[in-house]
């Protein structure tokens, strides 16, 4: 039985618990797309957006509806204007005096801890500023499950390494797994260094490099992330370090057949659109999986574990 | 008396013993001794102790010290030792404990954390004891705070 009533951080997590939700996503997963089901018929998901989403707030709500259960929404514009001035704290009071569940998104790091300690309906996090982003985690994880293996895993990380949350998360799930970790970035986006220290105290084998072609070819996973051109001095630098992490189809040379690359999506060029035709580009199905990991997310804060 | 006493004795109150060299004056400020205070205080500063290695001491007459007074002392000086004296004797002695959580002590460092708004929400770090140095962890934004602990302090 899944015992943990609020979605906050990957830290909160076992493996033991994160196995069970990858479990029961694989059983909700023809759900996703085929045909539906009802097991959260009569169940109302708010989603509170203080801060703007497409991909999250759709797969979200697509994942709610494929379940049988309906949903309301607060966006961003809303709560900027017409909510303004109003705690956070009150508006999850009363929003769950509304709904069965609440996802929320919010700009202050922590506000999905301080909703959770407040509220009587389970809270997902989708997502607190520079923080967390766990249903992102976990769908990583369960695309690297479904398409490559969670077991003797060999993955690189490329890009921003240091402002990226999605990497935090990810790599500390990863370090559950016993997964050897390969981080590529440029010098001034490596990942801090506590982060570091906690894969090493975990006995994770690190290994750290600048370039890309160190880690192609040993890797069962090659996840790409954006480097954002605000984090540098001047555009010239930027386009010289950008250009440098580009996976095309030159990237491929020397890398394992069963390779899978993936990224979290929006990409601008960091995967060259020639990839997406290749066996190896796994970035959509990425985005597919975050239904049905919403869905087992879903059903079990809901205590529907069946 | 005794050698190691560089300033009068005092008949009753608090020594605060064995602190890291350097952090008397942050034990003062926790004490909220500041500017104008009518306590009586003696602090010194580098003194060598009988194990080998330097600290600071802290005595405060006719006080005695409160529990939340005590946890943040163990934040800046988990070695400190509570001395409490009546007529002049050491009556009772206890180590500072590092708790495993603060609550309310100390201000997370990141300015983007929900703790640092006007919500309805008391800073809290979970306190890890494993390395040498200690590091507190915010429980709301996990940032962690490991140097500097004493400019943290609320
Ligand atoms: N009456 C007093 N006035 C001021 N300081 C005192 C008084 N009595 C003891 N102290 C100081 O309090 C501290 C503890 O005294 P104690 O006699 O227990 O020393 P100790 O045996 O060296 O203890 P420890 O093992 O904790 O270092 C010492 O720093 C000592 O100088
Ligand atoms: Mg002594
Ligand atoms: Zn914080």
């Amino acid at each position: 039985m899944f015992a943990k009533k609020h979605i906050i951080s990957m830290r909160d997590f076992s493996r033991a618990e994160i196995d069970h939700i990858l479990q029961r996503a694989e059983a909700l997963e023809t759900f996703a797309s085929e045909r539906s089901t009802d097991i959260l018929a009569g169940k109302i998901l708010a989603m509170l957006f203080y801060e703007p989403s497409t991909r999250t707030r759709l797969s979200f709500e697509t994942a709610m509806k494929r379940l049988g259960g309906e949903t309301i929404s607060m966006v961003s514009t809303e709560a900027s204007s017409a909510a303004k001035g109003e705690m956070l704290a009150d508006t999850i009071r009363v929003v769950g005096e509304y709904a069965d569940v609440i996802v929320l998104r919010h700009p202050k790091e922590g506000s999905t801890r301080m909703s959770a300690e407040m509220s009587d309906v389970p809270i997902i996090n989708a997502g607190d500023g520079a923080g967390h982003h766990p249903t992102q985690t976990l769908l990583d994880l369960y695309t690297i499950k479904r398409e490559s293996n969670l077991r003797n895993l060999n993955i690189a990380l490329i890009g921003d390494l240091k402002y990226g949350r999605t990497v935090h998360s990810l790599v500390y799930a990863l370090s559950l797994y016993g997964a050897k970790i390969s981080l590529v970035s440029p010098e001034q986006l490596c990942i801090p260094s506590d982060i570091k220290e906690d894969l090493t105290k975990s006995g994770i084998d690190v290994y750290e490099t600048t370039k890309l072609e160190d880690v192609m070819e040993d890797a069962d996973v090659v996840y790409v992330t954006r480097i954002q051109k605000e984090r540098f001095p001047d555009l010239s630098e930027y386009q010289k370090v950008a250009g440098s992490y580009r996976i095309s189809l030159k990237s491929l040379k020397n890398c394992k057949e069963d390779m899978i690359i993936m990224h979290p999506l929006p990409r601008v060029d960091e995967i060259d659109t020639e990839m997406d035709s290749t066996k190896h580009a796994k970035y959509f199905k990425q985005a597919f999986y975050g239904v049905p990991v919403r869905m087992a997310v879903l059903s079990l804060v809901l205590g529907c574990d069946v | 008396m005794k050698r190691e006493l560089r300033v009068h004795p005092i008949r009753n109150g608090t020594v605060i013993d064995h602190i890291a060299p350097g952090q008397a004056l942050n034990v003062l400020k926790i004490l909220g001794i500041v500017g104008t205070s009518d306590a009586v205080v003696s602090a010194v500063m580098n003194v060598q102790s009988k194990k080998a290695h330097t600290k600071d001491i802290v005595k405060v007459e006719d006080r005695e010290l409160k529990p939340h007074e005590v946890d943040k002392i163990a934040l800046i000086a988990p070695l400190a030792t509570i001395n409490i004296i009546r007529d002049y004797k050491v009556t009772k002695k206890d180590k500072v404990i590092l708790p495993d959580a603060v609550v309310g002590v100390v201000r997370c460092a990141n300015p983007n954390c929900i703790s640092n708004t006007h919500e309805p929400v008391i800073s809290k770090f979970t306190i890890d004891k494993s390395q040498s140095q200690i590091r507190l962890r915010c429980i709301y934004c996990e940032r962690t705070i490991s140097e500097n602990i004493a400019e943290h302090l609320l």
